[in-house]
C-alpha cells in the first residue's frame, strides 16, 4: 500500500511543480515506483517539466468523466520505469472533479505505487481541496519571501482540518547572500513563524531553470546543490537522517584548508 | 397570616428608601400589599423624588413583574425604583456570566487567515502569527510570540490589556481604539503588555510591571462581578 504525498504552497511560482518533479525523480532513482498526478487543472505545466507533453493522450479529466481507465491516462517516464504521470487537462478548468474523485484515484493508484506525489494548483480553492483530499501526507513548499511565508502559513492552518498528518516544509529558492544580509527571512526565522518540521531546503540554482527549459529533472543528474538537495528531501521521505546542506559557497583548496585551520573568511 | 406577618418592609436609609418584599408569599399577594402601603403614604408637599432600592431576597422577577412593580412603585411621582436587588438569577444568566468571566486556555497556533473569538479573558499558549487575529471580550494573555492583531475588550472594556511574551503586533486593539506597527522595521519586545492610557488617549505599550498599579483589578472574575 502506497503513500500519497500532496506539494502544495498556496501562492504561486515558489516552485511546486518543480519539486514535485524533483522529489518524484529522486524517488525513483532509489528504485521506488512513484507516480506523479498534476492537478493544476487548466494550467498544466508537470508535463512540460518532466518533458512529456508530446506524449500526452489522455488526462485526469478523462479519467473523472469516464472516458478513459485510469492505466490509459497514466504516461511512463522515460528515463525510469517505475515512475509514471497522470497529467492534468489543459482545456477544463480548476473546480472540474470532486473531492471524492480524486480520492477514488488516489486510492487505486496506492495500490500500483510506493509514492503517489501531488501537484497542488495555486490557491485555496476547490483545486486544492481536490489535490489534498486523498493525501496522507503534505510538503509544504515556501520561498524565504514574506509574501510566501505568509501563504504558506494560511495553507499550514487549512491542512489541520484536514486528515493528514502535520505538514513538512521545504524552503525554495534560498539565497544565501541576501539571508545574511537581512533583505529576506533566513531559515530560522522561518522555522520560529511556521512552526513545522524542515524536510529540506533548495538553493535557488540557475541549473534548476535551466532543467525544466531542458525538460529534465535537475535531480537526475547530480552535478549541482539543488539535485543534491531534492535528493536529500526524498532520502528524508524514506526515513533517513540526512543532515542538511552547508549554504555556504565552498570556493576552491584555499577556503578549505581556511576553514580547515578554523579560520573564519 | 398577611395580618401576622408584613410582606413589606420599608427602610429609610441615606440614599433613600430601601424595600424589602419578603420572597416566601406570592407576588401577587405582595404586590397588593405594596399597593395598600403606597396609598397610605401621602407626600402632600412638594418633595423631590425619593429613590427606592427593591431588595427582593431569593425572589425572582421576570420582566414583567419587574416593569408591573416599577409601574406601581412611581405611580405617584414621589418614588423611581433605583435598583433591583435579588440573590437569584437564572440559570441562562449565569452561565453567561460565568462564560464572560472565564479565563479560556488555549493551545495552538493562531496562523495567517486564523480568527480565535472568546467570551472572557484569553490565555493563549502558542503564537499569533501575521495575519492571524485573536478577538476577546476580557484580557489577552499570550504565552508566545504575538504576531498578528489581538483586539482586547471587544464589547467596549477599555480596562482591557494585552499581554504577550514576545510582541510584535500588526495591530492592536483595546475596545474601540486601534494602534498599529510603525511603517519602518523594528524588532518586537518581550514581555510587555498593551494598555490603553486615559491622559495621552491612545493604546501604549508598556513592561508588564507596570500592571500592578495601573491594572491591580486584572483578576478578572472579581471585576466583572463589581462591575455586574
Amino acid at each position: 500500500m502506497g503513500e500519497a504525498i500532496v506539494i502544495t504552497s498556496g501562492k504561486g511560482g515558489v516552485g511546486k511543480t518543480t519539486s514535485t518533479a524533483n522529489i518524484g525523480t529522486a524517488l525513483a532513482l532509489m528504485e521506488k515506483k512513484v507516480c506523479l498526478i498534476d492537478t493544476d487543472i487548466g494550467l498544466r505545466n508537470l508535463d512540460v517539466v518532466m518533458g512529456l507533453e508530446n506524449r500526452i493522450i489522455y488526462d485526469i479529466v478523462d479519467v473523472i468523466e469516464g472516458r478513459c481507465k485510469l492505466k490509459q491516462a497514466l504516461i511512463k517516464d522515460k528515463r525510469f520505469d517505475c515512475l509514471a504521470l497522470l497529467p492534468a487537462s489543459q482545456t477544463s478548468d480548476k473546480s472540474v472533479g470532486t473531492t471524492e474523485h480524486m480520492k477514488k484515484i488516489i486510492t487505486e493508484l496506492k495500490q500500483e505505487y510506493d509514492y503517489i506525489i501531488i501537484d497542488c494548483p495555486a490557491g485555496i480553492e476547490q483545486g486544492f481541496q481536490n489535490a489534498v483530499a486523498g493525501a496522507d501526507k503534505a510538503i509544504v513548499i515556501t520561498t524565504p519571501e514574506k509574501s510566501s511565508v505568509r501563504d504558506a502559513d494560511r495553507i499550514i492552518g487549512l491542512l489541520e482540518n484536514k486528515e493528514i498528518e502535520d505538514p513538512k516544509l521545504v524552503i525554495n529558492r534560498i539565497r544565501n547572500h541576501m539571508m545574511k544580509s537581512g533583505d529576506m527571512y533566513d531559515v530560522d526565522e522561518i522555522l520560529q513563524i511556521l512552526s513545522i518540521d524542515l524536510i529540506g531546503i533548495v538553493i535557488d540554482d540557475d541549473e534548476v531553470i535551466k532543467a525544466s527549459h531542458k525538460g529534465e529533472p535537475v535531480a537526475f543528474h547530480p552535478n549541482s546543490k539543488a539535485s543534491i538537495s531534492y535528493r536529500n528531501i526524498a532520502r528524508r521521505i524514506l526515513g533517513e537522517t540526512v543532515p542538511l546542506q552547508s549554504l555556504e559557497n565552498e570556493k576552491g583548496v584555499f577556503q578549505k584548508v581556511k576553514k580547515f585551520f578554523g579560520i573564519r573568511s | 397570616m398577611r395580618e401576622n406577618k408584613q410582606l413589606i418592609t420599608i427602610k429609610g436609609t441615606r440614599d433613600g428608601l430601601t424595600l424589602f418584599i419578603d420572597d416566601s408569599c406570592s407576588f401577587e399577594d405582595a404586590f397588593i400589599e405594596l399597593n395598600e402601603k403606597l396609598i397610605e403614604h401621602h407626600a402632600s408637599r412638594e418633595e423631590p423624588r425619593v429613590p427606592v432600592t427593591i431588595k427582593l431576597g431569593n425572589r425572582y422577577l421576570d420582566l414583567e413583574q419587574t416593569t408591573r412593580l416599577q409601574e406601581l412603585i412611581e405611580r405617584d411621582s414621589h418614588f423611581y425604583a433605583q435598583e433591583f436587588e435579588s440573590n437569584v438569577i437564572q440559570k441562562q444568566e449565569a452561565l453567561l456570566w460565568k462564560e464572560e468571566s472565564e479565563v479560556k486556555a488555549l493551545t495552538r497556533i493562531i496562523r495567517s487567515g486564523q480568527v480565535l473569538e472568546v467570551k472572557g479573558d484569553l490565555l493563549l499558549v502558542g503564537d499569533v502569527n501575521p495575519g492571524g487575529k485573536v478577538v476577546s471580550t476580557g484580557n489577552i494573555y499570550i504565552m508566545g510570540n504575538l504576531r498578528g492583531i489581538a483586539h482586547a475588550g471587544s464589547d467596549g472594556d477599555r480596562n482591557a490589556i494585552i499581554a504577550a511574551s514576545y510582541m510584535k503586533p500588526s495591530q492592536l486593539r483595546i475596545a474601540d481604539y486601534i494602534s498599529r506597527a510603525p511603517d519602518y522595521e523594528s524588532d518586537g519586545v518581550y514581555m510587555e503588555c498593551g494598555l490603553i492610557d486615559e491622559e495621552k488617549d491612545k493604546i501604549v505599550i508598556d513592561r508588564l510591571q507596570v500592571l500592578s498599579h495601573r491594572r491591580k483589578d486584572l483578576s478578572g472574575f472579581e471585576r466583572r462581578m463589581l462591575n455586574g
